[in-house]
């Protein structure tokens, strides 16, 4: 009697399983709302470049959103913390695609949480703009609903090798990495062009240490290298810098974008002033990007950190990848949404952005900049030492 | 391979070494002595180690901001800001102790345990609100101070910051304390009392209760103090910082002999020493095969080898007296 029992309760909760998630969110469906999710870190270590992806695309969809409302619908921005971890991503990405109004995500900042996450996205066709996802990966996987704004490593790594070996003319270099998919591959990126250009990797060292940099930084100083070079993000590579100058280490040092935050000299002070960095961030020196700064810092109250302006400009498009879907009257699909986003040519503050046919913009900028004062409100101040527009590579096959 | 390279550095790792284990070891006693006392390792400890960072930094920078980090001399701030931060970690540790284990005394001893790592994840989230609200940050960064930043070049590649020496010394000088105390004064004959027999000391008119109290406090003051020399050495702390240093210095405990004084402190140097020729040699000597991210695969492989051979910890035997 007893298994009878159970097996009558187990067949109650698999009716109950089939039919309540088919019911649910027709309940919570409400005609005429439009949802943008951002999905960035706001909390934890790099919650100061997460919250400007997220403010970015807030102030974005409240310039932007006008036209949408016109045609009478509701425009929602829905944020998401992703914690910077690929798990807490892609728990957040199930229950974005579970929200029917959700039509783009803008987001991530890490590649590693951005790969499986749109996983996800892709079951459904749900369009990702990412402001910051600078890995090789984010775009080769081909997928339709996947696109970024901004450059990738396996050019930025390059970039910043040509400047190491031509303008820096360093003949020796020492590359640390964080071993995460984006610092690991913009070093291993950095390092084979370094390598093309005669210059001698004196050592390829990774560690997820935190704190005590000491033992790393020991051979490094033994071996003197010109230049040090640290695939990362800043607030691992901020400490191992300057802990790496106190111990009496020369050397110049270079990163990637991960470096571009205000942050980098709240921890690091004087100790990385002079210090470059390649990013795909546009610098805030052009009139439109002033603009932006003058908005962002009016409505927030702080200057906007480096992928807001990114955010804006995705945010941007975005909604005119909606607005020529809902022309016609109908109501958007996240098919249609993904495949506007691909149509559209968008010319915005960071220059005219234009997908390819794997979500790469055609043509993507690329800036080295110099660290020029270890004051953090004057970020925005920094020397622009180099900049490059290169056309995306062609999908590897 | 370069030997030359490979001599060289050796002097430098060692002291780096020496520096980052005299910091277990102050870290280790807290575990080693409550286990000593109560036979239950206190997973919190770890978070009440970094507690003192955090009131070590607010406390600098409040110097800072009123400018008196110029004014007094460096040896003042830097003792003014140990006590506290030795004062706020042992408080915080005998708060822990009454309201999350003493409760649980009598109760089988996983129960504690599993109270312990609550504790663990409520202080965690607890500094990191307390900091976002009150400084909107989750890094906090010790302000640099010049006098601890100077460096002694002992040769032309080896040289020791005023920084490590800092450490060294002001862990010798705790540590010394922490020995007289326990084995020269009555309250610390009490302490091993209680280690020894809880019923049978209360019998001899020892108030057991005020002795764990005073045992907690004790260790939570040391991993507070080696909170406030990990922050002025490594400068950047987070509330999650305190995990990977309290786990390996828990390591440390066991290694020396858990529940033994002198044992945590050589367990932890031996460790700190491991760890940093680890991340120095590993790709030196492999040629890049393996890297300095295997270091804690070396310091831990050795480790268990020790282990197999001395279960009890190096020091496990031969010093039978606890606390």
């Amino acid at each position: 009697m007893k298994t009878l029992r159970f097996r009558h309760l187990l067949r109650a909760l698999a009716i109950a399983a089939l039919v309540l998630p088919g019911a649910l969110p027709a309940d919570a469906q409400s005609k005429g709302t439009i949802k943008i999710a951002t999905q960035s870190p706001l909390s934890g270590g790099q919650s100061a470049l997460g919250e400007g992806i997220k403010l970015g695309a807030q102030l974005g969809m409240e310039k932007f959103k006008g036209n949408l409302e016109k045609q009478g619908y509701k425009v929602e921005l829905v944020p998401f913390d992703d914690q910077a971890k690929p798990d807490v991503g892609v728990a957040n990405a199930k229950n974005i695609i579970s929200d029917k109004d959700i039509m783009v995500v803008i987001g991530h900042l890490n590649s590693g949480v951005a790969i499986p996450s749109s996983e996800v996205y892709k079951e459904v066709t749900l369009a990702m703009i990412s402001p910051a996802n600078t890995n090789e990966k984010v775009t080769d996987r081909g997928y339709p609903n996947v696109n970024r704004v901004c450059g990738r490593d396996d050019v930025q790594g390059p970039v910043g090798g040509e400047f190491a070996a031509t303008v820096m003319k360093a003949k020796s270099v020492y590359i640390v990495h964080d071993k995460t998919t984006y610092g690991q591959g913009v070093a291993e990126a950095f390092k084979s062009d370094v390598e093309k250009k005669g210059v001698k990797v004196l050592g390829f060292e990774g560690t997820e240490e935190k704190s005590n940099f000491d033992p790393i930084i020991t051979p490094i100083k033994a071996k003197n290298p010109d230049l040090v070079y640290f695939g990362g993000i800043y607030d691992q590579g901020a400490p191992f810098f300057k802990q790496a100058r106190e111990k009496g280490l020369k050397s110049k040092f270079l990163g990637p974008d991960g470096f571009d935050s205000s942050d980098l000299v709240k921890i690091a002070g004087k100790t990385v002033v002079g210090m470059y960095y390649t990013t795909a961030a546009a610098p805030t020196s052009s009139p439109a990007a002033k603009q932006f700064v003058d908005e962002f810092k009016k409505k927030f109250g702080k200057n906007p950190e480096p992928y807001a302006a990114e955010s804006y400009v995705a945010t941007g498009i975005a909604i005119k990848a909606l607005e020529s879907v809902v022309a016609g009257g109908k109501a958007p699909t996240r098919e249609a949404v993904a495949s506007a986003i691909r149509k559209v040519k968008y010319a915005g503050m960071t220059g005219t952005i234009e997908f390819d046919d794997k979500g790469d913009p055609k043509k993507a900028s690329y800036y080295v900049m110099q660290v020029t004062s270890d004051n953090p409100e004057k970020w925005s101040e920094n020397k622009e030492a180099k900049r490059l527009a290169i056309a995306a590579p062609a999908a590897k096959k | 391979m370069d030997v030359e390279l490979l001599l060289g550095i050796f002097p430098q790792v060692l002291l780096d070494g020496i520096t980052l284990g005299f910091m277990y070891a102050l870290i280790a006693l807290g575990y080693t002595m409550v286990y000593g006392v109560l036979e239950f390792i206190n997973f919190a400890h770890s978070e009440i180690f970094i507690f003192g960072a955090f009131v070590g930094v607010e406390l600098l920078l409040t110097f800072k901001a009123a400018g008196w980090l110029d004014l007094l001399p460096w040896v003042v701030v830097l003792v003014l800001v140990l006590l506290a931060g030795m004062a706020a970690s042992g408080l915080l540790a005998v708060l822990v102790e009454r309201t999350a284990y003493r409760p649980l005394r009598h109760a089988p001893r996983l129960i504690p345990l599993i109270s312990a790592i609550g504790v663990s994840f409520f202080l965690q989230d607890t500094i990191r609100l307390a900091e976002s609200l009150w400084r909107n940050a989750f890094n906090l960064v010790y302000p640099p101070m010049d006098a601890l930043n100077h460096r002694f070049e002992l040769t032309q590649t080896v040289d020791v910051s005023m920084k490590s020496l800092v450490v060294i010394v002001a862990a010798l000088l705790m540590l010394w304390g922490l020995h007289s105390l326990v084995n020269r004064t009555k309250v610390g004959k009490a302490i091993r009392a209680v280690a020894e027999d809880q019923a049978a000391a209360s019998l001899m008119g020892i108030n057991v209760n005020r002795m764990i109290s005073l045992t907690f406090l004790i260790g939570g003051a040391m991993g507070g103090g080696a909170g406030v020399l990990f922050g002025m050495q490594y400068s950047l702390i987070n509330p999650y910082t305190g995990f990977i240093p309290g786990l390996k210095a828990f390591t440390a405990a066991v290694l020396g002999g858990i529940g033994n004084i002198p044992g945590a402190m050589l367990g932890g140097l031996l460790l700190g020493i491991l760890e940093a020729f680890g991340a120095s040699y590993l790709s030196l000597l492999t040629g890049g095969a393996f890297g300095a991210e295997y270091k804690d695969i070396l310091a831990f492989s050795i480790l268990i080898l020790i282990l197999i051979f001395r279960p009890k910890g190096l020091l496990g035997e031969i010093v039978r007296e606890r606390a």
